[in-house]
């Protein structure tokens, strides 16, 4: 199989390998979901249950985007809330320094995800300059510096928080437009993730993720595109938190900069499958609902937390690589035991001895002119 | 002849460990020139120098005429300086196809060529390639950064290299599953990927198997012939002697003996400072602090 794929790349026409095949299958899966989804307030009017999927749709936009740069480039940050605080209070200090009101508020949200990413800048710019656990802790620090601000500066309010201005919309169909909006937003941020996975853009976080120094030597800017995808992934971190704020009312210190947020996007990038394009959707989809519903049935906080830690242990028990690699590769060996043959995405693990120095020799040897 | 790279009293020391002092070579231009020296002489470390990856205390490295002392690894490989590394480095989660693609293909190749202008007939040809060299340039579609990764004309190229290095069967594997041997064909051939004028291998035939090794000899001479400069470390005497055209010898970081093979074979200083007194080729992990980070 895959020899036949060498001779067809011979002649200009090589498909993307691999993945190929899982990324055509994306697109149409990903449509159906995303149909589902939109068709959901249709169906369900229960105000809770609204309620949920608004959360759990900002989650998948924030899971994706904090994805687009912690899953390509392999760099953990749990210092994002630091974007979506400021994505929060910037629509909050705008609308009350400004006197907006009503929907006049959403006007603010392409300004909250500039500030997010123009405060991505320096921060990156210290952050991305080491790496692996220096870089999260230096992420850690950094994010609490800006809930002290919040907690602190006289224009944040401190601990008093900033109120959201009043929407006269109907209570039956208040989540609503909601909905609709961080749908667009998770959408849109899931097309991007896409589109930069198959990217020149991407190929290079992935390498950067797999040996910074050796992209470094082929010509990759390592800095530029590390960079440029933390700026990416805090412009939509931003502009979630802009609608959270909007649609939570208000922005308190330890809310809107809140570390369980990093720790909750993390949690469901891992769980769905860290680089991949789906998997974050999917895990904050899942993950951002139990704990909402979980939260409200329970009325306990730590017991559905502890609920989540146990789901949390069982994925890493059982499907370490999160839910899609796994599934992608059971479906992958179910389809190659079907056909009696290994698959091509595995070429060279079929090999006798393939991985250790010196056994798979041989056969290369053998097999060049 | 012009030199190709030249190094002129390199002196870098690790805390107290000096692992290079006044360390001088040149590279002739469309020569393959061999670097050996005991373990720990300062080979691995010159390497990092010459291409970024370590700074100078002291001294300076020029490609061509251009001053290119410490420089970051990118800038360097954009001037048409490639290398391979002693435990080989390849990217293990992307694809071997993806891995070919990671190389900035049009950067390189253009410094690579105007660098050299006219004065060389191989730089900017495509090595082994039969298809003209053209190709490169007929692909001039928009080339933003999230333009898709590699197009027809990337593939092409990368699957021709892939041939040529002999691992194109595996171009949809993940890098992961290649054995040692075809990690180091692989990196090779993404070396190659941007065309750089000068190519260098840190130990290319370390831990091969001899049939591999007469392989990767006939790649470098093939390579070598359309007209790329090579530095080669390596401990295999056979493979050196047989390869180069010049050999400089490295022990505690100076320079002791450059010449042809026949003649440095012969010199007193590197029977003693090497033949004679290392015959424990193989286990040569470290390199004077030599920089694998």
């Amino acid at each position: 199989m895959s020899a036949a794929r060498g001779a067809r790349g011979a002649r200009g026409a090589v498909r993307w390998p691999g993945p190929a095949r899982s990324a055509a299958a994306g697109p149409g899966a990903a449509l159906a979901v995303l149909v589902v989804l939109a068709l959901f307030p249709r169906f369900v009017s229960n105000g809770l249950a609204t309620t949920i999927a608004v959360y759990a749709v900002l989650f998948a936009a924030a899971a994706s985007a904090w994805n687009i740069f912690s899953g390509y480039s392999g760099y953990i940050s749990l210092g994002h809330a630091v974007f979506f605080g400021t994505g929060a209070y910037t629509v909050a200090i705008g609308a009350r320094d400004w006197q907006l009101g009503g929907d006049q508020v959403f006007a603010l949200l392409p300004l909250a995800a500039a500030a997010a990413a123009a405060v991505a800048v320096p921060f990156g710019l210290v952050a991305l300059r080491v790496r692996r656990h220096t870089f999260v802790v230096i992420t850690i620090a950094v994010f609490f510096i800006f809930q002290l601000m919040a907690f602190n500066f006289s224009f944040t309010a401190g601990s008093t928080g900033i109120i959201a201005p009043i929407l006269n919309w109907q209570p039956a169909t208040y989540n609503e437009p909601f909905y609709y909006l961080a749908l667009a937003v998770a959408a849109g941020t899931a097309g991007l993730a896409w589109i930069i996975r198959g990217s020149r853009f991407g190929l290079q976080l992935r390498a950067i993720r797999d040996d910074e120094d050796r992209a470094r030597g082929l010509g990759v800017r390592a800095m530029q595109v590390k960079l440029g995808a933390f700026v990416i992934s805090a412009f939509v971190t931003g502009l979630v938190g802009g609608i959270w704020f909007y649609f939570i009312g208000e922005a308190l210190p330890q809310f809107a900069f809140d570390p369980l947020f990093d720790l909750s996007v993390a949690l469901m990038a891992f769980f769905g499958g860290l680089g991949t394009v789906w998997g974050p959707v999917l895990g904050a989809l899942v993950i951002e609902s139990a704990q909402q519903y979980l939260t409200v049935q329970i009325t306990n906080d730590y017991l559905s937390e502890i609920l989540l830690g146990a789901l949390f242990l069982l994925v890493i028990l059982f499907l370490p690589r999160g839910v899609i690699p796994t599934c992608g590769e059971l479906i992958t060996s179910w389809r190659a035991r079907h056909r009696g043959r290994a698959p091509a995405g595995h070429a060279g693990a079929g090999q006798p001895g393939a991985g250790q120095p010196g056994a798979g020799q041989p056969a290369t040897a053998g097999e060049v002119p | 002849m012009t030199a190709a790279l030249r190094v002129e009293g390199v002196t870098k020391a690790f805390g107290g460990v000096q692992a290079l002092s006044g360390c001088s070579l040149d590279v002739a231009e469309g020569s393959i020139t061999g670097l050996i020296g005991p373990n720990g002489s300062g080979k691995t470390t010159l390497f990092n120098v010459i291409t970024g990856y370590e700074r100078v205390d002291a001294g300076q490295v020029y490609r061509g005429d251009r001053k290119i002392t410490n420089l970051p690894p990118q800038r360097v490989f954009a001037l048409g300086i490639g290398r391979t590394f002693q435990l080989t480095r390849i990217f293990p989660r992307l694809t071997v196809l993806e891995n070919m693609l990671v190389a900035s293909q049009h950067g390189a190749s253009q410094h690579g060529a105007s660098q050299h202008g006219p004065s060389q007939h191989g730089p900017s040809q495509h090595g082994p390639s039969q298809h003209g060299p053209s190709q490169h340039g007929a692909d001039r579609r928009w080339r933003g950064p999230l333009a898709r990764a590699g197009g027809p004309a990337d593939r092409r190229r990368a699957m021709e290299l892939l041939e040529f290095t002999g691992i194109e069967r595996h171009a949809a594997a993940l890098a992961d599953t290649l054995s040692y041997g075809q990690r180091k064909l692989l990196e090779l051939a993404y070396v190659l990927v941007a065309d750089p004028a000068i190519v260098l291998l840190d130990e290319p035939a370390g831990g091969v198997n001899p049939s591999l090794i007469q392989h990767i000899a006939a790649r470098i001479r093939e390579l070598n012939a359309a007209g790329r400069t090579f530095l080669i470390v390596e401990h295999n005497m056979d493979f050196v002697m047989g390869l180069c055209d010049r050999i400089t010898v490295l022990d505690y970081g100076t320079v002791v003996a450059a010449g042809p093979p026949a003649i440095v074979r012969e010199d007193p200083r590197v029977l003693d400072a090497y033949l004679g007194a290392d015959d424990d080729d193989k286990a040569d992990d470290d390199e004077a602090g030599g920089g694998h980070d």
